[in-house]
């Protein structure tokens, strides 16, 4: 029997991806675990593996197409003794990629064809391969939404917008407590879609003809196009964009600064790392390393800032699960070193080590960088000498350190040189409170002046 | 160098065998410690073999019907010894089974009592003899057994606990039982239709006490037509052994005594987790008037201890403790997308004669909840299926939120009703509405069809009534 292959959902927060590569092609065998194709998520790349046997009958999803919605079928995958002519039912398999593509298609047709009647208009962006197959049907709705029958009910009595909100049942489906637990303001939000549909229609109208409030006028409308160069957004941009977005707009951000005198921290780190092994069990710690071990130990003392915000609840986390922001060359991330408070320096310094190799080639796994309790952002190697980070939820507060720079400094009356590091954490109110974050940061203060204290 | 499981589970009952199959499932090294036989209470000594032994009492009491379906069947009769066999029979096949399953998902099994001994650590007693096995998690599903009241202890001959009323070795021509929740009222049952005067007391106001009041009373009624006798709001105040029986004191709500004396008398008043001897204390794990106090996913609040099933606490029920189990195996495992169980939509199932089967909330406790209700009944007297299998009697019966439509609660009286019971789970789970339910078609002529019309009767829009 044929069989649909579907875009995988490779984490839990994955909507759409886009198929980066196909490893096989019509008319190849596969074999369970063999590599079919490439699928970029937010920020990873990851293989797609064959579940079954068979061979490729039709490949409906070209490569390099991007926002394929999760659960789309992107291939048939025949089965013994089938030919690609057997009575496989690919007209169904492909009308549900149209209607999966089709909002983003037909934005695009008509951006494209009103670009053409004005001259001065934007360049058309070159289309998606798997646009094409949607331009035989114009499809309106955008996809199914899954929701209880008993969700659909509440929802529709709170007048709340199901599209808007995410689902916590089987495979993402909708339930009552969703809807309950559903934000006031989510039924005034509009659809992730609807808001792209405006912005890219605003296109060619112009921005007075904009009508949802949180679009923007789009940039190129002010500039001519030979005078600039198109960089199309990438998943990870786009992640970048849309998670900010989301926490600075709902999550009540407020900035705590604190110095740290960091001689003592960096005489440790030199003579540890003296006296490192060669070979194996080898560590060159970084001073991060040991802002990691401090904050993880600080959090651990500090449940209230440990924590996560939820609508009926605050979590208070267990283990001190911290994030550690990793500069990419084509973006950012931030992978976890989980349970930091139980692991040791050398320990600590080698998983980031390897998470941000893995990083930067694509290699993390979602659960590597997704979730977490809290966040360090360091920028003291630009020589950044303060800022602030935005909060990545479910964290509700995230360190951002500066350089180490040495400064005179007044001791019991005496000038003195020590070098001295500012670190700014950004908070999330909701969750924790000023005082509560103070004293969290003064733990934080004390282990990183004196790290023996970590010992204690 | 010693192994070091994944998971260990101490119990091989439902919820222990459960979770370590799931746990394997999952590629995690697992091993089942047992002390006893695998499949614990509820297989050997428990569910299954009472469900045996009913089943014997029913085809008993068909057949002394047989004259009302045109049979003949004269010299209707049993013997106990053969009954009692053929339970056991079922009990050892099933207990067999298990041993099957583990072998096939490569799980250990480990002979002896566990007992916490450090962390990642449990020593292994067999024998005198102790081993010690290191797991990175440990899941206690050690059951629990019969509760004992002061006053009224059992002696294994003529005050029995549900164990030996299991394996009777002779039939009494009166029996005392005390306690009217699923385990006392499936005995009574059992003995009342092989023919024993049956006395039944019951400390709360009604048999049954945690099903819906319109349930209780339509059971009671039900017992009582059968010859049961039954006391409400009426406690034991004391046994005593004669040689060959036992005479209790009853003592009723206002005061009044009696003595009545019987054969026999089981205790089936609860039941109590078997806390002990597991190093629980000296571990730091937190007991609760004999349960292990847990969080929604089984943590005991030490690191890499679970727990599950009857240890953990009400409802005492196989099934929860399973989906415990599942829980807890997933959790271990990181499976994203891992919900709690929810409490309401656990059925329960009592196989006294006629059935009794429920889930969810009460019509009394979902208007204490304050919500608006609507209410569905139907009784089997309006069902074909009902009157061509000779049960006329029993009810459905529904409760909706009548704002949302959710389904509540269900609850079921008569012939068959725990094979129905899923049905509203599944609507219950699926948070399928009454308007759901109302377009689902079901099949003509079964007993099923009444679930669809005591769904229809909370609109008023029951077809056959």
């Amino acid at each position: 029997m044929s069989t649909q292959i579907l875009m995988p959902a490779l984490s839990p927060t994955m909507e759409e991806g886009k198929l980066a590569k196909w490893h096989v092609k019509e008319g190849d065998e596969v074999h369970s675990g063999d590599i079919l194709a490439e699928i970029e998520t937010d920020k990873a790349t990851m293989e797609l593996e064959a579940a079954d046997e068979g061979r490729i009958g039709k490949i409906l999803v070209a490569e390099g197409s991007e926002g394929v919605k999760v659960n789309a079928p992107i291939a048939i995958l025949l089965g013994e003794g089938e030919d690609a002519n057997s009575p496989v039912d690919i007209s169904s398999a492909m009308s549900s990629i149209q209607a999966a593509v089709a909002a983003e298609a037909k934005d695009a047709k008509e951006a494209k064809a009103e670009a053409a009647a004005k001259p001065a208009a934007v360049q058309p962006t070159p289309q998606p391969e798997v646009a094409r197959s949607a331009v035989a049907k114009d499809v309106s709705n955008d996809g199914r939404v899954f929701a209880s029958p008993l969700a659909r009910r509440i929802a529709a009595e709170k007048g709340i917008d199901l599209a808007a909100i995410a689902g916590s049942g089987p495979r993402g489906r909708i339930v009552k407590a969703d809807v309950e637990n559903a934000a006031p303001g989510i039924k005034s939000t509009p659809h992730p879609e609807e808001v792209r549909s405006v912005v890219s229609k605003g296109v060619a109208k112009g921005p007075s003809e904009a009508s949802a409030p949180s679009a923007l006028p789009d940039a190129r409308l002010f500039f001519k196009p030979e005078d600039y160069e198109e960089i199309p957004h990438d998943s990870m941009r786009k992640a970048i964009a849309k998670r900010l977005t989301a926490s600075t707009s709902s999550i009540p951000h407020f900035y705590l600064t604190i110095d740290c005198r960091i001689d003592a921290l960096l005489a440790a780190r030199k003579r540890l790392n003296d006296a490192s092994p060669k070979g194996e069990g080898a560590y060159k710690l970084s001073v991060n390393d040991f802002l990691v071990k401090a904050a993880a130990m600080a959090l651990a003392k500090s449940p209230a800032v440990n924590a996560s915000w939820t609508d009926s609840a605050v979590l208070r986390h267990k283990h001190a699960d911290v994030g550690v922001a990793v500069a990419l060359d084509f973006g950012l991330i931030t992978p976890i070193v989980f349970q930091a408070e139980s692991k040791g320096l050398a320990a600590i310094s080698n998983e980031v080590k390897s998470l941000a190799e893995r990083a930067r080639t694509k290699k993390l796994k979602p659960q590597e960088y997704e979730g977490g309790t809290f966040a360090i952002s360091n920028l003291g190697m630009f020589g950044i000498s303060h800022f602030t980070a935005v909060i990545n939820p479910p964290h509700a507060g995230i360190l951002a350190v500066g350089a180490g720079v040495e400064k005179p400094v007044v001791t019991n009356g005496k000038i003195e040189i020590a070098t001295v590091m500012s670190v700014t954490m950004s908070c999330d109110h909701r969750v924790i409170d000023g005082a509560t974050g103070s004293r969290f940061l003064s733990v934080f203060k004390q282990f990183v002046e004196d790290p023996a204290a970590m010992l204690l | 160098m010693a192994e070091i499981y994944d998971v260990v589970v101490v119990g091989g009952g439902p919820g222990g065998y459960v979770c370590a199959i799931r746990s394997a499932q999952l590629g995690l090294k697992t091993a089942v410690v047992e002390r006893d036989r695998l499949g614990g209470i509820c297989l050997n000594w428990g569910c299954i073999p009472t469900k045996a032994l009913l089943r014997s009492a029913e085809v008993f009491h068909l057949m002394q019907r047989a004259a009302e379906f045109g049979l003949s069947a004269d010299t209707v009769g049993f013997d106990l010894d053969k009954v009692v066999k053929r339970s056991r029979g079922v009990a050892e096949k099933l207990s067999n089974g298990v041993g099957f399953l583990m072998k096939k998902h490569k799980i250990t099994v480990i002979a002896g009592e566990a007992k916490l001994a450090g962390a990642g650590k449990l020593a292994v007693v067999k024998d005198g003899k102790t081993q010690e096995v290191q797991a990175k998690n440990i899941v206690l599903a050690t059951g629990a057994r019969p509760r004992v009241l002061p006053g009224l202890e059992p002696d294994g001959k003529l005050i029995w606990t549900s164990k030996e009323a299991l394996v009777p070795n002779m039939m009494p021509k009166s029996l005392l039982v005390v306690g009217s929740g699923a385990i006392g009222i499936e005995f009574a049952s059992f003995f009342r239709t092989l023919g024993s005067d049956v006395t039944v007391v019951e400390v709360l106001d009604r048999v049954l006490p945690v099903e819906d009041e319109e349930i209780s009373a339509f059971a009671h009624k039900a017992f009582v037509k059968q010859g049961m006798k039954i006391k409400v709001a009426t406690t034991v105040d004391k046994l005593v052994k004669n040689e060959n029986s036992v005479t209790a004191t009853l003592k009723t709500k206002d005061g009044k005594t009696e003595t009545i004396t019987a054969d026999r008398v089981i205790l089936a008043v609860g039941i109590v987790g078997n806390v002990e001897n597991l190093g629980l204390e000296a571990a730091g794990i937190k007991v609760d008037r004999t349960h292990v106090v847990i969080d929604q996913w089984g943590l005991t609040g030490v690191p890499g201890v679970w727990a599950i099933g009857d240890l953990v606490g009400p409802p005492w029920l196989a099934h929860k403790a399973m989906h415990e189990g599942v829980i807890v195996a997933e959790k271990i495992a990181d499976v994203k997308g891992v919900h709690p169980l929810d409490p309401s939509r656990v059925p329960g199932c009592t196989y006294c004669n006629p059935q009794v089967a429920s889930v969810g909330l009460t019509e009394a406790k979902a208007k204490a909840s304050g919500r608006k209700i609507k209410v569905g009944h139907f009784p089997f007297i309006g069902n074909g299926k009902a009157i061509a299998l000779g049960e006329p009697e029993g009810l459905v019966k529904t409760v909706f939120d009548a704002e949302t439509g959710e389904l509540l609660g269900a609850h079921m009286i008569g012939a068959e009703v725990t094979e129905l019971i899923q049905g509203y789970g599944i609507a219950k789970t699926l948070e399928a509405t009454e308007a759901d339910l109302e377009t689902v078609v079901f099949p003509h002529p079964t007993l099923s069809e009444m679930m669809h019309e005591a769904v229809l009767d909370a609109d008023k829009k029951a077809l056959h009534i």
